[in-house]
């Protein structure tokens, strides 16, 4: 079974387990599985060997550890890190070593964590399957045959596969949570600015936002707790005091009213039904008011995001030129050169995104696009004020089927549907975890199905209590991932 | 009561494409449009929600412009700036000459 984090931190911290040790088996397991799963792009053995055996020797010395003491996490690959590379699954980033580490990383770093290595992801994070990650695709540990999801898939696959302790991925409209959903794992979108985005390679800078995905919500909240918090870097980064909350995660609060918006029960697969119903069923075991609630911007929320997103990233993305650093294809002047650059070192559907992004904010078509999906932003983001005055949070499913398998689907646009849960969480800038909530076996092997909670922005503390519950009222899944079972 | 969505022309996917500075192979242009036009199709669901008199919102939080201190920082070295240049001269990232190409 999956170990949780805190006790493996608890054992190190004490002294009945070494981070060495840890460190020896993370890494086995890492060479035995990595060739069918794809999840790690790069992994970090020695510098973590060097990791592990600093906190043990501290730890002899009786020196006191973090937080996250000789803790093996997995790094997204748009996260920057200055061991190893910094590549976004981009081939015009291939090679591209950063300067300097991220925040998130630098505070992880700082409680003793050990970075274990670079997790593959959809291409520049725009992908719901990881199939569109330039350095192969990323197989789901519970069915090769599946997707993990995206575009955190390396990182979720990662998690579920026992390759590291946790994982940070980053989420612009699902990307933590719908992958974690469907590896059976738990997936942490916190609220906007909770977390800086500095060193994270930024994609839609009003939507993006780092979160862990981890064995369970304690971990889940302990990293968040290491993570959040301001950043005079990044200018987006709330300045407001981070509560904590792993040590208090016990207390439920003293009202939950559960929102079951009418919108999240239709279309969905039927053990993706079952398992809200059971959710419900559990939630109101534990002594929650579950209210019925509308909302209808619901399926709008694709339209707008796929406004928004790519207008963001057409704009993010102009600094991939071939000058400075990164690919470049020469031939010609300047102009031709950035732009066969970017014709070979960007993905169809990264490419897709950018020009669809510099369509909708060209002249003649700004005020009709883009300038209306601001407008409807507001609409979604009332919407949700409106229900968080009848509700303390909003349970649903996090994506409408389980796992499908690996070139299942091939239309961009049903792609993007996989991510209709999710995507009103970033455009209204709220928070939103995932967890696993039971198994679909209607197709061969058992594939997890994830169910979502989402609360108001800064609501933290109750999002992950009330998650912490319905995660122990859940239980276990009840069956591993394949990849497990077949190298045990 | 939706707007009808604009036909996209291969001329219109020649000049988005150029206005991406992204050289698409004469090959891409038509499934270029093709996907563009039927995600363009589907956005056309925004016509329907009424958003007269709303302010437009460009990000989730309502912050206004925060400085950080006015204090120096260490900045980047000159070799780490350097370290991933795809092609130097010295202390200097090499580029094509800028001057006497097309311009644009």
């Amino acid at each position: 079974m999956s170990e949780d984090l805190v006790a493996l931190r608890d054992g190190i911290r004490s002294g009945t387990r070494s981070a060495s040790a840890q460190i020896t088996t993370t890494l086995a397991a890492i060479e035995r599985a990595n060739p069918l799963l794809n999840a790690y792009h790069e992994v970090f053995a020695d510098a973590a060997r060097e990791q592990a055996q600093r906190i043990d020797e501290a730890r002899a010395a009786g020196a006191p550890l973090g937080p996250l003491a000789g803790v093996p996490i997995a790094v997204k690959d748009n996260i920057a890190t200055r061991c190893g590379h910094t590549t976004c699954s981009s081939r015009i980033l291939e090679g591209y070593r950063s300067p300097f580490d991220a925040t998130a990383i630098e505070r992880l770093v700082a409680a003793d964590a050990i970075l274990i290595g670079k997790t593959n992801l959809d291409e520049f994070a725009m992908g719901s399957s990881c199939e569109r990650c330039a350095f192969g695709v990323v197989r789901n540990p519970w069915d090769m045959a599946r997707v993990p999801g995206g575009s955190s898939g390396g990182s979720a696959a990662a998690v579920a596969a026992n390759l590291c302790a946790a994982a940070l991925g980053s989420d612009t409209g699902g990307s933590i949570r719908q992958p974690a959903a469907l590896c059976g794992v738990v997936g942490f979108k916190p609220t906007y600015g909770r977390i800086s985005r500095y060193g994270l390679v930024a994609f839609g800078s009003s939507l993006d936002q780092i979160g862990p995905l981890t064995h369970s919500v304690r971990d889940a909240a302990l990293l968040y707790e290491v993570m959040a918090g301001n950043d005079p870097r990044d200018s987006t980064c709330a300045p407001r005091e981070v509560e904590p909350i792993s040590a208090t995660l016990d207390q439920l609060p003293s009202r939950m009213r559960i929102g079951v918006p009418r919108q999240y029960r239709t279309g969905n697969a039927p053990a993706v039904d079952a398992a809200l119903e059971r959710s419900i069923d559990l939630l109101r075991g534990l002594g929650a008011t579950i209210v019925d609630i509308d909302l209808p911007m619901t399926d709008v929320g694709i339209s707008t995001y796929y406004v928004i997103a790519p207008a963001e990233a057409s704009s993010n993305l102009a600094r991939f030129d071939g000058i400075r650093y990164g690919l470049r294809k020469s031939g010609g002047d300047p102009t031709e050169l950035y732009a066969r650059t970017r014709a070979e070192g960007f993905g169809s559907e990264v490419q897709r995104r950018i020009m669809l992004g510099t369509y909708v904010l060209s002249a003649g078509y700004y005020d009709a696009y883009y300038r209306r999906a601001l407008q409807v932003r507001r609409v979604i983001k009332r919407e949700f004020d409106e229900a968080f005055m009848q509700c303390d949070a909003i349970l649903g499913p996090t994506a409408p089927t389980a796992a499908f398998p690996i070139g299942g689907v091939t239309d961009p646009l049903a792609m993007y549907m996989c991510d209709v849960y999710t995507v009103n969480t970033n455009i209204a800038g709220i928070c939103g975890i995932s967890l696993p909530a039971g198994l679909d076996r209607s197709s061969g092997s058992p594939l997890p199905v994830g169910m979502q909670l989402q609360a108001q922005a800064f609501a933290e503390p109750t999002l992950l209590r009330i998650a912490h519950a319905l995660e122990r009222a859940l239980g276990p899944l009840g069956a591993a991932p394949a990849s497990i079972n077949s190298a045990a | 009561m939706s707007e009808p969505v604009p036909a996209l022309s291969l001329d219109d996917v020649r000049h988005v494409a150029k206005l991406a500075r992204i050289a698409l192979p004469e090959a891409r242009l038509a499934p270029m449009r093709d996907e563009l036009a039927a995600i363009l199709g589907h956005i056309a669901h925004l016509q329907r929600v009424d958003v007269a008199g709303l302010e437009p919102m460009a990000r989730p939080l309502a912050a206004s412009n925060r400085l950080r201190d006015d204090v120096p920082t260490e900045g980047l070295s000159r070799d780490l700036a350097l370290m991933n240049a795809p092609a130097r001269e010295g202390d200097f990232i090499a580029v094509p000459k800028v001057l006497g190409g097309e311009s644009s």
